[in-house]
């Protein structure tokens, strides 16, 4: 029987399936942070609390980046505008309510129109998508590159608006909303973490876990930062399903068609414009609901945005992140966007407590005293390097930049198609193995035949 | 090739179709009938009609009212030498361009000017001169998308949990017919390649696999036997036999007088962007003009 040779495969299959791999280096990373941290003598639940924080952001980023590029092929430059929308709109919809005419009662400058908080994202995520398709329809008939164009200026196109003090603030039925202009919107609409549970019907799990948190350490934001972490970690798996699950299907297959020749795709009747425009909007609904979770900072105090926030730096790390796992496989997104957050984002501060923790410098004072010259004189004078290492330690933040830099030059030369880029990840809603449905002679010798030519 | 590679011709008209697919089987039954007619020599329909058809750019006339008709049935070689309109008149069928004036019929319906995917959709498919595979993605994944009007390319379909299992079962019957026309064109061993790695040959044999999944009733081949060394143009020309018998119709541009005179029943001939003549191939080597026409001469038309 033809299906004999393939049991053994899916066994291993198991093993090495894509949520392992992903499990798998999470566990890595975590040990690497846990060890590191200890030794350091870092408390931790924050460690791993702002680890997990930004593994997911990044992760769930990648996701809805690789929905665009990796899938379709669509070239968007302006992810952190789509953001900036969901996050905006976000704030509109769910923060309290303030009577018009009394602009600074609550918190921030304006109010909002107090609906809950999961509305608020749904709200979010839907203004993203139809933001995308307002750019979909004129930009996705123009070749790659120009899309790439309007998706930048677009993304510029908003942080500029939002900052424009005409539009900060103005009444609509009564109440005092707006975009805050150059000062930003306050997000203080109560502990995010709080919301989400209640909004789950888990609002006494959350009351008791904050009661226990309290009793034992003395303060509930604990609860609130590991709160924040989970909703993250499921939001990680709730996107790397949905897309995994559009990756294999007939849909997905459409969409890489795309990616690889769209004329072609197009001649075999397949309706490539609406395809696009479809996915555009679902990618663009995607990322702004990651901006409401990248902006509101639960765990923490309110969280807050402000237009300085919607430059195009957070864009191309997540093109960063994406391009390190490899773009068209999900997995590689999500493994991505792990190892971006953990050795690229958050690595090199990191690095730099843990340093500080253990050589016991003042590291502060000693970049206070020292400048480059004075790092580089005990080199030439008696070969003594570690003036400058710890120089170099201290500026890890200028650094950051050209280590990523640096990662993505060796990735373009050694691995352009990123760590699980190029596999293959076969976009349909089951096994294409040859159906073993027919259990005529003929055609089992003729699959036997086929294997050995393999 | 063994012969349990190849399907009698119903069967394989049938193949196509997935048996309880709601979607393509109306179009099956059609093309059902359509294959015993011919299999009986009943007088032909003619599935596509071109008439007048002209195509300007900027001041060049590249098409000048050329009007033609394709049989049901046969293999209609399209002929003639290079700059007689050929390619533009292959794209004006197809929705590639847009005619400035004529109309494109198309089993009696005006398809002037739809979309490339709107004509694809109502059976009139075409292959690329240079082959057009989608290379990062499987021998298996390039026909698996082939097949129109699949349930799981509506996203909600694919996506939600109580519909899903509609897109499984509907993908499980598409990959039986994948498996099939992989075997009928030998390239089986070939199906969890990716398609770029494919020699030029196989690369030929993986589009017209591709087009031919897609249900069509006339394929428009652009040079299907360019840069394909003699053994594999034999190949090739076997298969379309095989499937002209089965009832599908071919128009096949091409530039070897000699390929097109041997295989084809009837033969277009194009000069200067209008059809010069057209019949069997006998009539067509008897014309002189032809051979004026293929030698630069100046041709009374």
């Amino acid at each position: 029987m033809s299906v004999g040779d393939s049991v053994p495969d899916r066994v291993s299959a198991v093993g090495s399936s894509d949520p392992a791999k992903i499990i798998g280096l999470l566990v890595f990373i975590y040990a690497v942070y846990l060890v590191a941290g200890s030794i350091a003598g870092i408390n931790p639940v924050s460690n791993l609390t702002s680890l997990t924080r930004w593994i997911g952001l990044f992760a769930i980023a990648a996701l809805a980046l690789n929905l665009h590029w990796g899938y379709t092929g669509l070239f968007n430059i302006g992810v952190i505008g789509f953001m900036g929308v969901g996050v905006y709109v976000a704030a509109i919809v769910s923060k309290d309510p303030v009577a018009a005419g009394g602009g600074g009662a609550v918190g921030g400058a304006t109010g909002g129109l107090g609906l809950p908080l999961p509305i608020g994202m749904l709200a979010g995520a839907v203004a993203a998508a139809l933001f995308g398709l307002l750019v979909a329809l004129p930009a996705l008939r123009l070749r790659a590159d120009y899309l790439a164009i309007v998706t930048i200026a677009v993304s510029e196109i908003f942080r500029l608006s939002v900052r424009n003090g005409n539009i900060a603030s103005f009444d609509v039925g009564g109440l005092s909303v707006g975009f805050g202009g150059g000062d930003g919107l306050q997000l203080d609409w109560g502990s995010e973490v709080e919301l989400l549970f209640d909004a789950l019907l888990l609002g006494g799990v959350y009351d008791s876990l904050s009661a226990t948190a309290e009793r034992l350490i003395g303060s509930p934001v604990a609860v609130d930062r590991i709160g924040y972490a989970l909703i993250l970690l499921a939001f990680m798996i709730g996107y790397y399903a949905l897309l995994r699950r559009i990756g294999n299907s007939p849909f997905g297959r459409v969409l890489k068609a795309i990616r690889e020749d769209e004329e072609a795709t197009n001649s075999l009747g397949k309706d490539t414009d609406r395809f696009k425009i479809i996915v555009f909007m679902i990618g663009c609904g995607l990322m702004g609901l990651v901006g409401v979770l990248w902006f509101m900072n639960a765990g923490g105090g309110g969280g807050s945005v402000n237009p300085t926030q919607f430059r195009p730096d957070t864009t191309f790390y997540i093109w960063v992140a994406l391009i390190i796992g490899g773009a068209g496989s999900n997995t590689g997104s999500v493994m991505g966007g792990a190892l971006f957050a953990a050795f690229l984002y958050r690595g090199p501060r990191f690095l730099q407590t843990v340093i500080d923790k253990l050589t016991e410098t003042d590291l502060g004072s000693f970049a206070r005293r020292t400048g480059f010259g004075e790092a580089m004189a005990p080199i030439a004078g008696s070969f003594d390097p570690i003036p400058l290492l710890l120089y170099a330690v201290t500026k890890i933040q200028s650094l950051q930049l050209l280590i990523m830099g640096l990662v993505i030059i060796y990735l373009m030369q050694n691995r352009p198609q990123g760590l699980l880029g190029h596999r293959k990840e076969q976009a349909a809603a089951i096994s294409l193995s040859r159906p073993d449905r027919r259990s005529d002679g003929d055609r089992a010798v003729a699959a036997d035949g086929g294997a050995e030519d393999e | 090739m063994s012969d349990t590679d190849i399907d009698p011709p119903e069967e394989a008209v049938q193949a196509n179709v997935p048996e309880d697919a709601d979607v393509d089987y109306e179009k099956a039954e059609t093309q059902d009938s359509a294959a015993e007619e011919a299999a009986k020599h009943v007088p032909q329909a003619i599935p596509l009609q071109v008439e007048n058809l002209s195509k300007r750019f900027g001041g060049l006339t590249a098409v000048d009212g050329a009007s033609f008709e394709v049989e049901q049935g046969t293999l209609t070689g399209l002929i003639g030498p290079n700059g007689a309109g050929k390619s533009t008149t292959f794209n004006c069928v197809t929705g590639v361009l847009e005619p400035t004036a004529g109309t494109v019929r198309f089993n009696g319906e005006d398809i002037t000017g739809l979309a490339p995917h709107q004509i694809a959709d109502r059976g009139l498919a075409r292959t690329f001169q240079i082959a057009r595979e989608l290379g990062e993605m499987t021998v298996l994944e390039n026909l698996m998308l082939a097949p129109t009007h699949q349930r799981g390319e509506s996203l909600w379909r694919s996506v939600l949990p109580f519909t899903r299992g509609s897109v499984v079962e509907q993908e499980e019957e598409v990959l039986e017919d994948v498996w099939e026309t992989l075997d009928f064109f030998d390239i089986d061993h070939l199906a969890d390649e990716y398609a770029g790695n494919l020699s030029g040959g196989q690369r030929k044999l993986l589009e017209l696999a591709r087009v031919l999944l897609t249900d069509p009733d006339v394929l428009l081949l652009d040079e299907p036997f360019a840069g394909v060394n003699p053994s594999l143009e034999e190949r090739l020309l076997e298969h379309l036999h095989e499937l002209r018998e089965q009832g599908y119709t071919f128009l096949i541009v091409e530039h070897d007088m000699d390929l097109i005179m041997d295989n084809c029943e009837r033969v277009i001939v194009m000069h200067q962007g209008s059809v010069l003549t057209e019949g069997t191939p006998e009539d067509v080597k008897a014309d002189e003009r032809v051979l004026e026409a293929y030698l630069g001469g100046e041709v009374e038309t």
